[in-house]
């Protein structure tokens, strides 16, 4: 074994910036993604309500904001797209929550480069400045879309909004890509070097494995993206034609571009590029970049259901064989998304079935967390809630991915709502519900407080019920043939049928993005003056919660945990409590 | 608040590393291994750029392969003068590690002039990312060839700087400074490198904080790492020697 210098040294910090602006303590980090997230998240909520808005009452006054122009909503839905899916998805559950407790739930001090997670914070942090900057430049921001699809995304000028608006929005992607790096790296060296004495591989809690697995996929994906943004920019500054197709109309003109950093020539011609290359580019990177959202809530909903059910949790070798399952599946079904760009039926077919694969390993998991809750003792405390949630909007939109991983199916049902029910349930709430969940679970723990039980009862019940009136309409629209990413369809004839429905679902969104300031204010006011947390109130088993309340700066107070016991030991015969946390001594009753 | 307890990896309280290594080469592993993803998603972009254009030119003659074989020669000794650096390291024979690490940083500053000299010449004879002289209809040969390589160079850049870092500290500072000044004034304004050559600049700043933040001494880990990083750079160059260069041949 190789000796060498320790490779995360480092003092608590005395100063006020060092301590909670540039600190090296990865509760720090972890607290300041869940911010960043928690910011995003509220925008991203805001440009959603106005797209609801300007559905069902095109010519509405908003305050401030005046009437929205058709174009504004593509602007609205790209934005949306792109915050929600990189500055909240990827970064609360992963970033946010697996910085604060992947070091912890391994007995780890701290990340395996301290230095590098604080860069990976801050470069996040520059990627959102520069995303919302998008909105302020001359011409507002892109409406490509968050996917960015070629040759609207490659060409100046090819819409309102694609001009710098787009080059910082590729820009942001691009940091963004980098941050994401660095945290993945940081992630699996952690998990592979840092673990104390006794937590084997097959001892992490699940919340590791999903963070583990994560990681690795967003180490393979985001390199691609990063190629690919790079590509993109240089199609619309330097002109060449990777993504642009020659002859290309847009608004009466042909696509030459005026030139930009080039000295020796005034325009491009574009010629002999292909959109596609970025579909499968953007894609490669897209697909795993679904479960890099998904699979951190899957971490949290096996760990809560285990908790609050006080029952190991069912099949955990199961588990963790899913979790990689779904993790290798995800680079292998990329073409799912590109179904009607009219790719060959042979690659359409090979595409089809891996994703229908995907069935399997996710089936278990579900049938997993209901084994675990099958006749356990259930706690119905929030974080429960949430998690229960969590395994119901996931079932609820991963149904229609078998329908949707059918070519035959996908071509009619693309373009409509029914997918945007889809993904919305399965990527978008149901991830969500995991971040609240791990929320409820864990400020304890972060914060020292108790979160209001009443307050977050209220909360999920809304939000349950909101989110599912919003989107499970979706799927009959779809189905009815209503068409996504337009603006409006009060005035066009076909489509004014189902307006009720849309007002319907406005009202909906209306009442559940409400209730979200109440998600606000039990956080904010319970920080403040929330009920005294012990160190261990829901009686789980990690090491989290065998330190100290909020942690030390090095986690264990000087010392390393030794682990021996696997990460759910509930309701074990024979143990003097029902359950057994994983420092305990270890006894000849457990493995 | 208490000082972090020092932690050795693979010392009695932890458990041992999977690949029982320590956590800079896991690192490092892992970085490399997402910078082969960007190399790939690049060389696919350059292949489906090539099969989608039956027109695609052949225009490289003898004295541009002959260029780039030495230039393959040189990153193929550089390889091997980095081995070199690498045992020395492991024996502690400081002078030897820091003399074959020069020499290793020799062989890529070569490898930079050849390939900034070949790049100034394809330009001059009107070869942009934007179009050819070989084909009209083909305007990706400049792209992905630019793209491809520029990435390259970009990375043997950096990591003769980085080589710099680990065998000379901060020695090296002022070296850097003078070669990007000496580089800044030397090359025209015409050329993209005289833009290009702020890189180093960039890398001289980015070197100071780094070696004023952790003054520390490199040791025989640290150049077995770099070690990696190098050869991780000159297998991606025989990817783009043969895709490249040699299928673009007119023979």
């Amino acid at each position: 074994m190789a000796t060498t210098a320790p490779v995360h040294v480092h003092a608590a910090p005395q100063g006020f910036i060092r301590r909670y602006v540039f600190s090296l303590d990865h509760k720090v980090i972890g607290i300041q993604y869940y911010f960043l997230a928690l910011a995003a998240v509220f925008v991203g909520m805001f440009l959603s309500l106005l797209m609801r808005i300007h559905l069902v009452w095109p010519t509405a006054q908003i305050p401030l904001f005046g009437e929205i122009k058709p174009e504004t909503y593509l602007t609205l839905l790209t934005m949306h797209g792109t915050i929600m899916v990189f500055f909240v998805l990827t970064t609360a559950p992963q970033s946010g929550f697996g910085n604060y407790f992947l070091p912890i739930q391994i007995g780890a001090p701290d990340m395996a480069f301290p230095v590098l997670n604080m860069l990976s914070f801050w470069t996040t942090f520059v990627a959102f400045v520069v995303m919302i900057a998008a909105f302020f430049v001359a011409g507002g921001a892109p409406l490509h879309g968050w996917t960015g699809y070629a040759p609207l995304s490659a060409v100046p000028n090819s819409g309102p909004g694609e001009a710098l608006g787009a080059d910082l929005w590729i820009v942001s992607i691009a940091i963004f890509c980098i941050a994401s790096l660095m945290g993945a790296l940081n992630f699996i060296t952690t998990v592979l070097d840092l673990r104390a004495k006794g937590m084997t591989m097959m001892r992490m809690p699940l919340t590791v494995w999903a963070w583990f697995i994560t990681a690795i996929l967003g180490l393979l994906a985001f390199g691609v993206l990063l190629s690919a943004g790079i590509l993109l920019l240089m199609d619309r500054n330097l002109g060449t034609s990777f993504f642009v197709p020659g002859g290309l109309n847009f608004t009466g003109q042909l696509t030459v571009t005026p030139g930009g950093l080039s000295p020796s020539t005034t325009n491009f011609t574009h010629h002999g590029g292909s959109p596609l290359l970025w579909q499968h580019l953007f894609w490669f990177f897209g697909h795993p970049e679904v479960y890099i959202a998904i699979l951190p809530g899957m971490g949290v909903a096996s760990q809560l259901l285990s908790t609050f059910s006080r029952k190991p949790i069912f099949g955990y070798k199961a588990m963790v064989y899913a979790i990689m399952a779904i993790g290798i599946l995800g680079f292998v079904v990329w073409g799912h998304h590109m179904f009607m760009s009219g790719m060959s039926p042979y690659s359409a077919f090979a595409f089809s079935i891996m994703t229908m694969c995907i069935g399997v390993p996710s089936a278990i998991k579900t049938f997993n967390w209901l084994g675990t809750l099958w006749h356990g003792r259930i706690r119905l405390q929030t974080p429960m809630l949430f998690a229960i949630g969590f395994v119901s909007l996931f079932v609820s939109g991963g149904l229609s991915g078998p329908f949707l991983a059918q070519p035959v199916l996908d071509i009619p049902l693309h373009d409509t709502y029914f997918v945007v029910g889809h993904f919305h349930l399965i990527m978008g709430v149901a991830a969500i519900f995991g971040i609240f969940a791990g929320t409820y679970y864990w400020f304890p723990k972060m914060f020292g407080r108790m979160m209001n039980e009443r307050l977050g009862q209220i909360h999920f019940l809304i939000t349950l019920l909101g989110t599912y009136a919003i989107f499970m309409p979706m799927h009959y629209l779809g189905l009815a043939g209503q068409t996504r990413r337009y603006s409006q369809f009060t005035e066009v004839a076909y489509q004014t049928k189902l307006v009720p429905l849309q007002t319907f679902m406005t009202y909906a969104a209306l009442i559940t993005i409400a209730a979200q300031f109440l998600f606000l204010i039990n956080l904010f006011w319970s920080m403040r003056k929330g009920a005294k947390a012990s160190d261990n109130p829901w009686e789980s088993t990690t090491l989290e919660w065998s330190t100290a309340t909020p942690p030390p700066h090095d986690n264990f107070g000087g010392q390393t945990p030794v682990v021996s016991h696997g990460p759910y030991e509930y309701s074990v015969p024979g143990a003097p409590r029902d359950f057994i946390m994983q420092t305990d001594p270890a006894t000849t009753a457990t493995h | 608040m208490s000082e972090v307890a020092i932690h050795h990896p693979g010392s009695e309280a932890f458990e041992p590393s999977l690949f029982g290594t320590y956590s800079k080469k896991i690192g490092m592993w892992l970085f490399l291994l997402s910078d082969t993803l960007t190399f790939g998603a690049l060389l696919f972009a350059y292949s489906y750029g090539r099969i989608s254009n039956p027109d695609w030119p052949t225009p490289f003659h003898k004295e541009s392969i002959a260029n780039a074989t030495l230039m393959t020669g040189c990153l193929l000794s550089s390889s091997l003068t980095m081995v070199l650096a690498v045992l020395a390291a492991k024996r502690r024979d400081r002078s030897w590690t820091r003399n074959w690490l020069l020499v290793t940083m020799l062989f890529g500053t070569a490898f930079i002039l050849l390939h900034g000299m070949e790049w100034s010449k394809l330009i001059e004879e009107g070869m942009t990312p934007f179009k050819n002289p070989w084909a009209a209809s083909v305007p990706q040969f400049g792209g992905t060839f630019y793209t491809l390589t520029g990435m390259h160079m970009l990375h043997v850049t950096i990591g003769v700087i980085y080589l710099g870092v680990v065998a000379l500290r901060k020695k090296f500072l002022p070296i850097l400074f003078l070669l990007w000044l000496l580089g800044w004034l030397a090359i025209p304004a015409s050329s993209v490198f005289h833009v290009g050559i702020h890189v180093l600049l960039l890398a001289l700043i980015v070197a100071a904080i780094v070696l004023f933040l952790k003054p520390k001494d490199y040791d025989a880990h640290d150049v077995e790492v770099s070690g990696l990083y190098w050869h991780f750079v000159d297998l991606v160059w025989m990817f783009i020697f043969p895709l490249v260069y040699l299928m673009s041949t007119r023979i």
